[in-house]
């Protein structure tokens, strides 16, 4: 008895995993949680691509962006999910960390991308008076693509597991990363390590889902899947 | 017209080309030789606006573009072989199609530049460039990599789509100059 209240058996874990499962109210927790993930992820990507964008056209921004998304590189999560509770709590909370996690990813790789445009490429479209929506829908979009994909892919696994982390600090309602704190604190084992394989299933399945998303991203473009699943 | 009136171009303080006058009129055909190093391409980069001048002008380029075979294909990896042709040159599918035909390259028109051999790519560039439409033709070396009896049948391609036009292509070999029926000019050396 003793025992199972540390480490519970796994015939209790996947009891209580397929008792969760049943509930209106897990869903609702996980549709919670993986919204505002995503809400925060979707803000970062495209704000990074605007900054990577702007950034690229004017130089002298690359000061103006680089140290700031350097600084949020290199501070831990932890740090942000205390310095940001000052601020906000509840539901905004899990945004903002999966916000700050893809922001600096996508910008930097966005804005490498674009750094390495093939110049050959640029004068064949000047020579041959490409409109410039041409130029950018077919020579400068599919050279930053694989940057893109591979900053989408991690960058997602990154915000999700951010985001539950800053769940656990931050406690909003209906939240992954709340249930997991309440069955720590009320030392409910079996569904803590329920959750855990609730996040871990999710993960697994959303990275799944986030590559084969990718690879349609990358078919008309004829890109080699290692262009873009190469570590960033 | 195109013209060159005392054009000089230096490479980090080299001169490349130094107070070169030229004309190349329309229905003109030029085949531009000289060793390597003697700025055969900077002249071309020249002629197709790519490179201002450090001193002298350039007038006449089109306006409408250059149809232009740089040293490189050029080709887009990701766009098949009809799409490159027909990315400077929209709604010429037939034609496009045709011309790939007479450069011996039916049945290819869907292939990704990767997927062609040197000669096979370097015959797409060619047919970009002669699929679009302005009256001066530039050409750098454009026989690279194709074998005799290729080289004669893209020539042949090239000077029926030429007619009319300028020309200015970079060559080698003098043989080529005959195969484009162009008269020789061999770049001076500037030191």
């Amino acid at each position: 008895m003793g025992k199972e209240l540390l480490l519970p058996a796994p015939l209790t874990v996947v009891r209580r995993l397929l008792l969760l499962a049943v509930q209106r109210e897990f869903w609702g927790i996980v549709a919670a949680s993986l919204g505002r993930i995503l809400a925060g992820f979707l803000l970062g990507f495209l704000l990074g691509v605007a900054a990577a964008v702007a950034t690229a056209r004017w130089k002298a921004l690359y000061p103006f962006f680089a140290l700031p998304m350097h600084l949020i590189r290199a501070t831990p999560v932890a740090s942000f999910a205390i310095l940001a509770l000052l601020f906000l709590n509840g539901p905004g909370f899990s945004i903002l960390i999966a916000f700050l996690m893809v922001l600096p990813l996508v910008w930097s790789n966005v804005y490498e991308g674009l750094l390495h445009l093939d110049v050959q490429l640029l004068e064949m479209a000047r020579v041959f008076h490409l409109s410039r929506w041409t130029v950018v829908k077919k020579i400068v979009f599919p050279s930053v693509l694989p940057y893109l994909l591979s900053a989408v892919r991690v960058g997602f696994g990154f915000c999700w597991k951010a985001g539950i982390a800053g769940e656990v600090i931050a406690i909003p309602p209906n939240a992954i990363g709340t249930q997991l704190y309440n069955a720590k604190v009320y030392l409910e084992t079996g569904d803590l390590f329920a959750w855990t394989a609730v996040i871990i299933l999710l993960s697994l399945l959303l990275e799944r889902l986030v590559v084969r998303l990718l690879d349609l991203a990358a078919g008309p473009f004829h890109l080699e899947k290692e262009e873009y699943h190469a570590e960033t | 017209m195109l013209k060159l009136e005392r054009v000089s171009f230096s490479y980090q303080g080299m001169p490349v080309i130094r107070d070169l006058s030229m004309t190349l009129e329309a229905g003109e055909r030029v085949a531009v030789m000289g060793p390597s190093g003697r700025g055969k391409t900077t002249l071309l980069h020249l002629m197709a606006g790519l490179y201002e001048p450090q001193k002298g002008r350039v007038t006449g380029i089109p306006p409408q573009g250059v149809a232009m075979v740089f040293q490189e294909n050029r080709l887009l990896p990701w766009l098949t072989l009809e799409e490159n042709l027909l990315l400077p040159s929209p709604g010429k599918g037939r034609e496009a199609r045709q011309l790939l035909e007479g450069l011996g390259l039916s049945g290819w028109e869907g292939r990704y530049p990767g997927e062609l051999s040197g000669g096979m790519a370097r015959r797409g560039a060619i047919a970009r460039a002669l699929l679009f439409d302005s009256p001066l033709m530039l050409l750098d070396e454009p026989f690279q990599g194709l074998d005799k009896e290729t080289r004669a049948k893209t020539a042949q391609v090239i000077g029926d789509y030429a007619r009319g036009k300028a020309l200015a292509a970079v060559i080698h070999d003098p043989v080529e100059a005959d195969l484009l029926q162009g008269t020789v000019m061999e770049l001076p050396k500037t030191e």
